[in-house]
């Protein structure tokens, strides 16, 4: 990946976005957006919308109204292979992961390289899974074709994030990625963000572990009940700010630039 | 039971020495994966068994006479093993067979405005059977109707229709040669040779194509020892199951057929996209669906498979007794097809098996029925040690999950 550090416009921009379900309006218009390069944290209490805001640039849930705008360029995303295509990818809280496949074939679910026979063509995936790994100094896994029922919490959530890189990915969401996970394995995730950023990836981080979001984001967009209480940058807030506006919702007037 | 999809190399087996794979299957066995190993012991001690008991079982003759028994359980249970992949049950696939068998008895009769070719009959049938595949899969895969529910109401309605269409007559005789040879017809000698060295010859070249691409990309290639072994074995079977057959008569068609439809649906279910997709949304569902899979299409595809082997079954059912009568799909076929899919190792719960174990599945409960019947004793003592096995299986399954789930977080 050889994008800028940081450009101007947005890799992924959110304008207003609007999501109800039935009676429960879960999104009041909301604005968001990434940069390449940097790391955005996303934070808000249980039922700010967190969830729900991955799960609507992912394609999982239809936005009720609201734009999202990528490289600056209107797009519509109706489904995960949309999202898929312009570059878009989740690591769920529950990693999303088939614990009775192994680690290639989870790597390459819905995305299997196939000849015209629509045969699998398991050797270079299982090449390239290799070398991921490798690169994002995933050390700890034996063999890329043991079941991942078989591995560890943080080599769960590596796999995980190592497939949402491996696809040239653009925008990585990862929610909750060490919420989980021991000392040394919420280390080692996190050394994994950061590795993303530096290879120019737009990286969002949704977590509610502050430690973690001051330690590795660049700027943090905080939600409460499905509103924007303010973008902040970490170099230029302070923990108890932040907690303060999760829980009270402090205007966004006073804290965004 | 058996080992998480197609992944054959497992664990630890990394730098290919004989002791690592060995170290390897032991960890893999702690783990609850016991593979293959319950079911071979299995065949072996029923073998032991009844040969001790009666010199007719371990005979040219009755090998023969069990390929034609089992032929049409085990194709019913291979269809089977993909419903029981995506963590569903198709209760329907007994009658289905039944509809099948009376759809291609139909079809031939002489005389009538119908009278097709056998091969048109038959493919009608097939027909018929994925048709009621792709209406049981659609209700389910759309309207979310549990499979159990859909297919017990499929159950009853195949039932009627075949008390329906057979009507008053009750029974339709099959005078088409070509249905008839389906379960009937014998290979000469050396066309038995030549299948048996078609299908190793077939094993090896995919065996050392699958050697050549993993080195072509650098991979570790496993033990070529073990690999040549693998198709010594299987190669040694072809040929032992021949030069059984060639000292009767020689090797029945409806061998050959289920060594097609078992090499067919291996192959799809191991090697293949869809077989890949298959075994995503019976281990998780909801992340194949956001990996963008389409899980609906998956799933009707599924009972489709079911309906169509169900269909193939009951034309072989037809076929071998040359007529199609009122207890067609009926009796244990159900549970008989069932229950070959889950003693071979798939499990219930969904994304763990392979097809290959509907043909060991079907074997024991061919050699059961088989044997239990060769040696007179009363059919209570076939369904009591059918119904132990069955129970051991899935309670092996259940032991099986609990173990993986432990040795996994």
């Amino acid at each position: 990946m050889a994008a800028p550090t940081a450009t101007r416009t947005a890799t992924l921009e959110i304008q207003g976005l609007r999501k109800s379900f039935g009676s429960v309006e879960a999104l009041r218009g909301v604005d968001f957006d990434v940069r390449d390069g940097e790391v955005m944290a996303l934070v808000g209490d249980n039922g700010a919308g967190k969830s729900t805001l991955i799960k609507c640039v992912a394609g999982i849930y239809s936005i009720d109204s609201g734009e999202i705008l990528f490289d600056g360029k209107k797009v519509s995303i109706h489904g995960p292979k949309d999202a898929a295509k312009l570059g878009i990818e989740v690591v769920y809280q529950d990693l999303a992961l088939c614990d009775n496949l192994d680690v290639v074939q989870n790597m390459y679910l819905g995305r299997e390289e196939h000849d015209p026979l629509y045969r699998l063509r398991e050797a270079p995936m299982e090449q390239r899974t290799t070398e991921t790994l490798k690169s994002l100094a995933v050390t700890t896994i034996r063999s890329v074709r043991q079941p991942v029922a078989t591995l560890s919490g943080g080599q769960r959530q590596s796999v995980a994030v190592a497939r949402a890189v491996m696809w040239n990915n653009r925008v990585v969401f990862l929610d909750e990625p060490t919420a989980a996970l021991g000392v040394a394995q919420t280390r080692q995730v996190l050394d994994l963000v950061k590795r993303l950023a530096e290879q120019g990836i737009a990286v969002v981080l949704v977590s509610h572990n502050l430690i973690d979001v001051f330690e590795v984001a660049t700027r943090i967009t905080v939600l409460r009940l499905g509103r924007n209480v303010g973008v902040y940058e970490r170099d230029k807030t302070s923990e108890q700010e932040i907690v303060q506006a999760i829980t009270s919702g402090t205007p966004a007037a006073e804290a965004s630039p | 039971m058996s080992s998480a999809a197609p992944a054959e190399v497992q664990a630890a087996a990394v730098d290919g020495s004989l002791a690592s794979i060995a170290r390897g299957r032991w960890d893999a066995l702690k783990g609850g994966d016991v593979g293959f190993l319950p079911v071979l012991v299995g065949i072996i001690a029923i073998t032991v068994f009844f040969t001790a008991k009666t010199n007719i079982f371990f005979t040219a003759v009755n090998f023969s006479n069990l390929i034609g028994q089992m032929a049409g359980t085990t194709v019913i249970a291979i269809g089977i093993v993909f419903v029981l992949l995506i963590g569903e049950i198709d209760l329907s696939v007994g009658y289905v067979s039944g509809i099948a068998s009376v759809v291609v008895a139909e079809f031939q009769v002489a005389g009538s405005s119908h009278d097709y070719p056998g091969l048109v009959a038959i493919g009608l049938a097939v027909g018929v059977g994925a048709a009621i595949g792709l209406v049981q899969g659609s209700i389910i895969a759309f309207l979310g109707v549990p499979s159990f529910v859909v297919t017990l109401a499929g159950l009853l309605v195949a039932q009627g229709m075949i008390i329906n269409l057979l009507g008053t007559q009750g029974v339709i005789g099959i005078q088409d040669k070509q249905v008839n040879d389906v379960a009937n017809y014998v290979l000469t000698k050396n066309t038995g040779w030549i299948v048996a060295a078609v299908f190793t010859g077939g094993l090896a070249i995919a065996t050392l194509g699958a050697y050549l691409s993993r080195r072509r990309a650098g991979l570790p290639t496993g033990n070529v020892a073990l690999a040549v072994l693998r198709v010594v074995f299987y190669g040694g079977l072809a040929f032992g199951a021949v030069a059984v057959c060639n000292h009767y008569r020689g090797v029945p068609l409806v061998g050959l057929i289920l060594l097609f439809i078992v090499v067919l649906f291996s192959y799809l279910a191991g090697r293949t996209i869809f077989g890949r997709h298959v075994y995503a949304v019976g281990g998780n569902a909801e992340a194949a669906r956001r990996a963008g899979i389409n899980v609906k299409l998956i799933r009707i595809l599924c009972f489709v498979i079911s309906g169509s082997c169900a269909a193939m079954g009951g034309v072989i059912f037809a076929s071998r007794l040359n007529s199609v009568d009122l207890t067609f799909g009926g009796g244990t076929i159900l549970l008989d097809a069932i229950s070959a899919a889950v003693i071979g190792g798939v499990s219930l719960f969904g994304g763990r098996g392979k097809v290959v174990g509907a043909l060991f599945g079907g074997l024991i409960i061919g050699m059961i029925s088989n044997g239990t019947d060769l040696v007179g004793s009363a059919d209570w003592i076939k369904y009591v040690t059918t119904g132990l096995i069955l129970l051991a299986a899935v309670t092996l399954d259940t032991v099986a999950r609990r173990r993986q789930a432990a040795a996994g977080r």
